[in-house]
């Protein structure tokens, strides 16, 4: 048995890590969308973070952490730098500036001596190990559950359905724009540190408006209504390619149509409360009325 | 080599406003963020080749043909996609990110049926004429773009400012409730409006197909950001803005690959894009969006 | 208590409001009433900070309010629902509430990352008295439904409740009563008192002559963005000004003044 589980992991490890690397990014995403904020430019940060980490570890000589540290530090100033002309208008400004930024960092990524142009970065020490995503994940998780429950949680729900009424009920809306922004750049900065050193290669093709718009996609598909869905959906994005082989160069164009479909017939997408119904990890036991039980954002102690 | 610099500018300038108007219509109609216009593009291109390729059509010919096809793509997305979100008053972001998906769909379709590689458009498609004026070499390439699109812009703001049609889009722009009020069919207007839109994008990459000699699946994908950054220059929704935000960004774009570095050329349209939005967000012509309430 | 000073706001060549000056004193109820497209709630956006006006002054107590963003206005005591009812579709009635005291909530990332007992504590705090602002509308009973769920009627209330939430000084109400049946403009009126009972200070924009009547100490008249008159429900009733305003002509009668709507 141990036997079977270690010929599973040998096989499948790569697929792992890369599902666990990719849900950080969906979790970084889901951030901003969760603000109501549509980043485009999330992988460009995730590249960003890889570039740097890997070159903190390759030519400084940096111990992992602080590598990793780097990593999620460089991202967060550029979407500090990106978002103060753009968060302080509407949403729109931020998706067509991010989708901009992406552009530029693809361009930069593959011009750039440092970067190694076009070859990409050879040679990143291997440093990421298993425990590492298990833990940054299990980390943000468990951040994601806690701010749910806070006045932050709330301030970002609130922007997202409605950012005028949430002015007027006293919260700095540019401020938690921000916030989410620079957080989820953060995050997403962590998550191409780790892939940096899993895969020991940086690659400029990793990290540009294609991953950037697969990760969306895994997000919508999974539903923004909470943290899962986009994990859920990153994880079956992840999985799709493996499963449509047979599709050929025409696979790709069915991220494209499930993109579509989703957002055309099911919104809150696969991890929607009204779907699943049935199942209440959070619910009460009687409903009154027709409205109905949704999982709280209020702290129940 | 100045005056050169300036013909070469012009030319692509004045088909990145034909694309820049496209989008911008489109957003300041509807208010949506088109990202499908890119791939709309591409596939007027593609559809140029075909026809100019294997069948005995002239480019003449291949161009309006492309170009109604295009429009045709845009009202399929308008009436599958975005009356659908309408219909639901659907968050504002969603009808931008149905449009990506449309993007990813188009882009790779194009990929499997036509291959990754640059095609190019068989040799004597357009004529090898050239003009001198004074010190600067003009083709018959780049006067033909110059000439297409600048009539194909004059002719929409034609129809925009002196025709009941122009004026039924205009109010549906700034108030589509008002507008329905009025006895306008606004959906109407707004399949009309994806249409010409998709024409005028298709259009575009026909011309920017022609310019570079170059068709591959992903052309349209460095336009997006510069269509979005000509019509933020311009104003959003504005369509005298786009034209010169996209003209502008041309120039500056021929203007920094010729004086600067080419490598960049692709990023010069964001940092463009981002001092605007330092500086002043609403663009040229743009009303500064006062918050709603 | 709250001073509205020569306030006037230009849209283009439209002047929507037009040195507009009046007092709304402490602890009142006062009206804010006038014609369709008169800036009754363009004045509201101007107070609340989502419009800079053009020209004049809003100032509460001692301090200018003017220009201030949105939520600063808030934090100094201004609260405020919408005509359109704007309450949080997805969130439940309780979350809703909690929204609006978000400034009285004064834990910060780490302490919520680390559940500190503080973060506890403040939460719940915030829960009782969310629960307390719900009775007070009666709805604390559907605290833990959908918002989006509930009727027109419920959901003007839950707005009202939020809006409490932000511990106003001065709480603006915009037309609290439109699409409401009789029996709960009734309950609606007792509410407004019972809040003003409690020591909010209240400035109602509202079409429902006989709730404005009802529940006013003092009235404020637009049109086209200008006052036309400011007084006691009583004055207002007789003053030619304000009923050729709502008639178009002087009939004698009181019109519209007169009746329910």
């Amino acid at each position: 048995m141990l036997e079977d589980l270690g010929m599973l992991w040998a096989t499948y490890n790569t697929l792992i890590y890369s599902i666990g690397v990719h849900a950080m990014l969906a979790l970084s995403i889901y951030l901003t969308l969760s603000c109501g904020l549509l980043s485009l430019g999330n992988a460009a940060f995730m590249g960003i973070g890889a570039y740097t980490s890997a070159l903190a570890t390759m030519k400084l000589g940096a111990p992992f952490y602080q590598a990793l540290a780097l990593g999620a530090l460089f991202p967060a100033i550029v979407a500090l730098v990106i978002g103060i002309p753009t968060l302080r208008l509407s949403g729109v400004y931020l998706a067509m500036a991010t989708l901009g930024f992406g552009e530029v960092m693809r361009v930069v990524f593959l011009n750039m001596e440092i970067t190694g142009g076009a070859m990409g970065l050879n040679g990143v020490p291997m440093k990421t190990e298993f425990w590492h995503v298990v833990t940054a994940m299990s980390l943000l998780v468990y951040g994601f559950v806690r701010l749910r429950r806070s006045k932050i949680g709330r301030a970002f729900e609130a922007i997202k359905q409605d950012e005028v009424a949430a002015k007027t009920m006293g919260i700095n809306t540019t401020y938690y724009k921000m916030l989410a922004f620079v957080l989820g750049a953060a995050i997403a900065g962590v998550a191409g540190g780790l892939n940096a050193h899993f895969t020991y290669f940086v690659s400029p093709r990793e990290y540009g408006f294609d991953p950037a718009v697969d990760i969306l996609t895994g997000a919508i598909l999974g539903g923004t209504g909470s943290f899962v869905g986009p994990m859920i959906g990153a994880t079956i994005l992840a999985l799709l390619p493996e499963l449509l082989r047979f599709l050929a160069e025409f696979r790709l164009a069915v991220n494209g149509l499930i993109l579509i479909l989703v957002v055309i017939y099911l919104p809150n997408g696969i991890w929607d409360r009204r779907l699943l119904a049935w199942c209440r990890p959070w619910g009460k036991a009687d409903t009154e009325g027709e409205a109905e039980e949704v999982p709280c954002l209020v702290s129940k102690g | 080599m100045f005056g050169q610099q300036v013909a070469n500018a012009i030319a692509l300038g004045s088909v990145y406003a034909l694309f820049a108007l496209g989008f911008t219509l489109v957003f300041g109609v509807l208010e949506v963020i088109n990202l499908s216009h890119g791939a709309v593009f591409m596939l007027g291109a593609y559809a140029a080749l075909v026809l100019v390729a294997k069948t005995n059509v002239g480019i003449w010919l291949a161009l309006p043909i492309a170009m109604l096809g295009s429009g045709i793509l845009g009202l399929v997305i308008d009436q599958v996609m975005l009356k659908p979100l309408r219909a639901r008053r659907a968050h504002h972001l969603m009808p931008m990110i149905a449009t990506i998906g449309a993007a990813i769909f188009l882009t790779n379709v194009a990929q499997g049926l036509f291959g990754a590689e640059v095609l190019r458009f068989p040799p004597g498609t357009i004529p090898e004429l050239s003009f001198q004026v004074g010190e600067v070499h003009v083709t018959a390439l780049q006067l033909s773009i110059v000439l297409l699109s600048l009539s194909l812009m004059a002719g929409l703001v034609l129809v925009l400012k002196r025709t009941r049609l122009g004026k039924a889009v205009r109010a549906v722009a700034e108030s589509p409730q008002t507008a329905h009020l009025l006895g306008v069919n606004v959906e109407v207007v707004f399949a009309l409006v994806c249409f010409t839109a998709a024409a005028f994008g298709g259009g575009a990459g026909v011309l920017i197909g022609l310019s570079f000699n170059a068709i591959f699946p992903f052309m349209g994908q460095p336009l997006l950001p510069k269509g979005v950054a000509a019509i933020i220059l311009g104003g959003m929704g504005d369509v005298r803005g786009a034209m010169v935000g996209g003209l502008f960004l041309g120039i500056v774009e021929v203007m920094s690959v010729a004086y600067l570095s080419s490598d960049y050329r692709d990023a010069v349209a964001f940092g463009l894009l981002f001092v605007i939005l330092l500086i002043r967000p609403s663009g040229l012509f743009g009303q500064v969006v006062e918050r709603k309430a | 208590m709250l001073g509205i000073e020569g306030l006037s706001k230009r849209f283009g060549g439209l002047r929507v409001l037009d040195g507009v000056s009046f007092k709304v004193p402490e602890g009142s109820i006062y009206g804010l009433i006038g014609p369709n497209g008169a800036g009754k709630t363009t004045l509201f956006n101007v107070v609340t900070g989502l419009l800079n006006p053009t020209a004049g002054t809003v100032s509460l107590g001692d301090r200018e309010l003017t220009r201030l963003p949105a939520h600063k206005i808030t934090r100094a005591g201004i609260g405020r629902t919408f005509q359109n009812i704007r309450i949080f579709p997805q969130m439940t009635l309780l979350e809703n509430v909690m929204v609006g005291m978000h400034d009285q909530l004064s834990y910060g990332l780490v302490s919520t990352l680390l559940a500190f007992p503080y973060h506890r504590r403040e939460e719940r705090k915030a829960r009782e008295r969310a629960l307390e602002l719900l009775s007070w509308v009666n709805l604390e009973g559907k605290a833990t439904l959908e918002a989006g769920g509930l009727s027109y009627g419920e959901q003007r209330k839950v707005e009202l409740a939020r809006a409490l939430a932000t511990e106003p000084r001065v709480l603006l109400v915009d037309e609290p009563a439109a699409g409401m049946n009789p029996a709960e403009t009734e309950e609606l009126m007792t509410q407004l008192q019972n809040i003003n009972g409690r020591g909010y200070t209240i400035l109602l924009i509202e079409h429902d002559m006989r709730l404005v009547m009802g529940v006013c100490h003092g009235i404020t008249v637009l049109n086209f963005g200008r006052l036309i008159a400011s007084g006691t429900p009583e004055e207002i009733r007789e003053d030619p000004q304000v009923i050729e305003a709502y008639l178009g002509k002087d009939d004698g009668d009181g019109g519209v003044l007169a009746q329910d709507q």
